[in-house]
């Protein structure tokens, strides 16, 4: 197992955000995390990268427990998370965000892991000295997604990939995380577009108010009535 | 002749101001914080060079080395101890720290080395005569412009070009999601003050050498105005501080000379007024875009 969360308690101040979340990740899946806007999934991917705490509970990556672990060295130990509103910095150019992303990367592996990521996205490369601030919403996806590998992680969170943009670019980025999938990459996915989100998944967890509520592999939980009510509209 | 002369004056004594302002305006980028401390730094700065040349007997450039190392280490010191804590608390709280270590910095020097100005000894002191003896330019001014020329362009190259500088500009946009590329923000803003703060002991020993009267309260003037200057260029801008701070060294020398020395200091602060009027985020400032 590559990754394993269990009772994971988050908290706002006096806000009970995540209350005893657990799942897992199995090496080589796309695992998703669904639910409405204020579920938690994004707190819970937040704890996971170390930007938040849990108080109780343990996380486990690669057999090693990282629930206390600063934030940069959980990136190190193999962690990407590309954030929830993409955050790219937005006064440094294309590229100098991709040099952010690789800081933890052996220098003598730059050059090489940036043609790597312009293979995946060739529109970053055409851009490469432009300021990420004055790039699309869509180009600023891609950038945190290519951020984000700079780093080969073992494992890559992606935090609503497809919010704000436009059908055909949501199309793109879930093809680009399928194609990320079957290069070998292990992906845990927060979205709130369910149907999307469940057509690429091996597994599925369903949030609602910081608890996990249902679970099962994409396909069950495709066809689950109650997911069907809730989030896909049938 | 008389006017080139009031504006070179008023060209090194800008150089210390931009100096001095850099280290403000760097902390502030990143840190998010005023350091109102960075005055008294200064100071320290100009006692650790003064005690140095006179007891151990060393040149004046291995003085201010060593207050240099001196200040670096109390720069990295201050923030661990006082503001590291406050790093989650509200600006109020980290402001009102600021000015308690400013204090805290002025009577601990007071206790240790009185009040009594001690006499600095310029670390270089001669002119140069120019336009046969109509223009004379100290050395002293000479070095404090390269120097200020060479401290810009460095920690331009220093912010732009390496990994290190690059960190710091991430963490001064989002601290989070820096943290996400794996940098270590507390690091950064360590290294931030250590830098700042090296930077506050070249100014102490240049204000030193043009006025030689040493004292606990040396840094609390030309810390006010540098940062004014650096609030006056744009915080957080590093070509901000350097404009700034010149400008304002500048205007302080032509209106001493020209409309009244008692008041020079008031009309460096209206013209701050006026410009903020203008351009609230300063000459080279820009507003940060809210995105959503």
């Amino acid at each position: 197992m590559m990754l394993k969360a269990e009772n994971l308690n988050v908290y706002y101040g006096p806000i009970h955000a995540v209350k005893g979340v657990g799942f897992e990740v199995n090496e080589g899946e796309i695992v998703t995390l669904i639910g409405a806007n204020g579920a938690g999934k994004s707190t819970t991917l937040k704890t996971i990268s170390g930007l938040m705490r849990s108080r109780g509970g343990s996380i486990e990556f690669m057999d090693k427990s990282i629930a206390s672990t600063a934030p940069h060295k959980i990136v190190e130990l193999g962690i990407a998370h590309v954030p929830e509103g993409r955050r790219v910095f937005t006064r440094m150019t294309v590229e100098e965000n991709l040099d952010m992303g690789a800081f933890t990367a052996k220098a003598a592996n730059l050059e090489a892991d940036k043609e790597r990521v312009f293979e995946q996205f060739p529109r970053l490369k055409e851009r490469r000295k432009q300021i990420a601030g004055t790039l699309s919403g869509g180009e600023q996806q891609m950038l945190a997604m290519g951020r984000a590998l700079m780093s080969t992680p073992k494992l890559l969170m992606l935090d609503e990939p497809s919010m704000g943009l436009a059908p055909i670019l949501v199309e793109q980025v879930f093809d680009i995380i399928s194609a990320l999938h079957k290069a070998g990459t292990t992906i845990l996915l927060v979205e709130q577009n369910a149907e999307m989100a469940l057509s690429i998944a091996d597994r599925a967890y369903v949030m609602e108010t910081g608890r996990i509520t249902l679970s099962g592999t994409g396909k069950e939980l495709a066809a689950s009535e109650e997911v069907q009510k809730a989030y896909l509209g049938g | 002749m008389k006017f080139l002369a009031y504006l070179v004056s008023g060209i090194s004594l800008g150089s210390i101001y931009a100096i001095i302002a850099l280290g403000y305006t760097m902390v502030y980028g990143i840190a998010k914080m005023l350091n109102f401390a960075h005055g008294d730094v200064i100071m320290i700065g100009g006692y650790v060079s003064y005690l140095a040349a006179k007891n151990l007997g060393v040149s004046p450039l291995v003085s201010v080395l060593i207050a240099m190392a001196v200040c670096t280490v109390l720069g990295i010191t201050i923030e661990a101890l006082a503001y590291r804590p406050l790093r989650s608390a509200p600006s109020l709280a980290v402001l009102i720290t600021a000015i308690g270590v400013s204090y805290f910095l002025q009577n601990s020097a007071l206790l240790i080395w009185g009040a009594n100005p001690k006499a600095y000894t310029p670390v270089i002191s001669g002119t140069l005569q120019l336009f046969d003896g109509q223009l004379s330019v100290s050395y002293i001014s000479i070095l404090t412009v390269a120097c200020c020329i060479v401290i810009m362009v460095g920690l331009t190259l220093f912010t732009g070009k390496t990994k290190m500088g690059k960190a710091m500009r991430a963490c001064s946009e989002d601290k989070g999601a820096a943290q996400l590329m794996g940098i270590n923000v507390n690091r950064t803003i360590s290294l931030t003050f250590a830098i700042g703060s090296a930077l506050a002991a070249i100014a102490g020993a240049l204000l030193c050498s043009f006025s030689p009267a040493l004292m606990p309260t040396t840094g609390s003037m030309p810390g006010i105005k540098a940062f004014t200057a650096a609030v006056f260029g744009g915080i957080g801008s590093i070509p901000g501080a350097f404009l700034g701070g010149i400008l304002l060294g500048v205007i302080e020398a032509l209106a001493r000379a020209y409309i009244s020395t008692q008041l020079s200091n008031s009309i460096v602060f209206a013209v701050l007024i006026i410009v903020l009027l203008v351009r609230p985020a300063g000459l080279l400032g820009k507003y940060t875009q809210e995105k959503v």
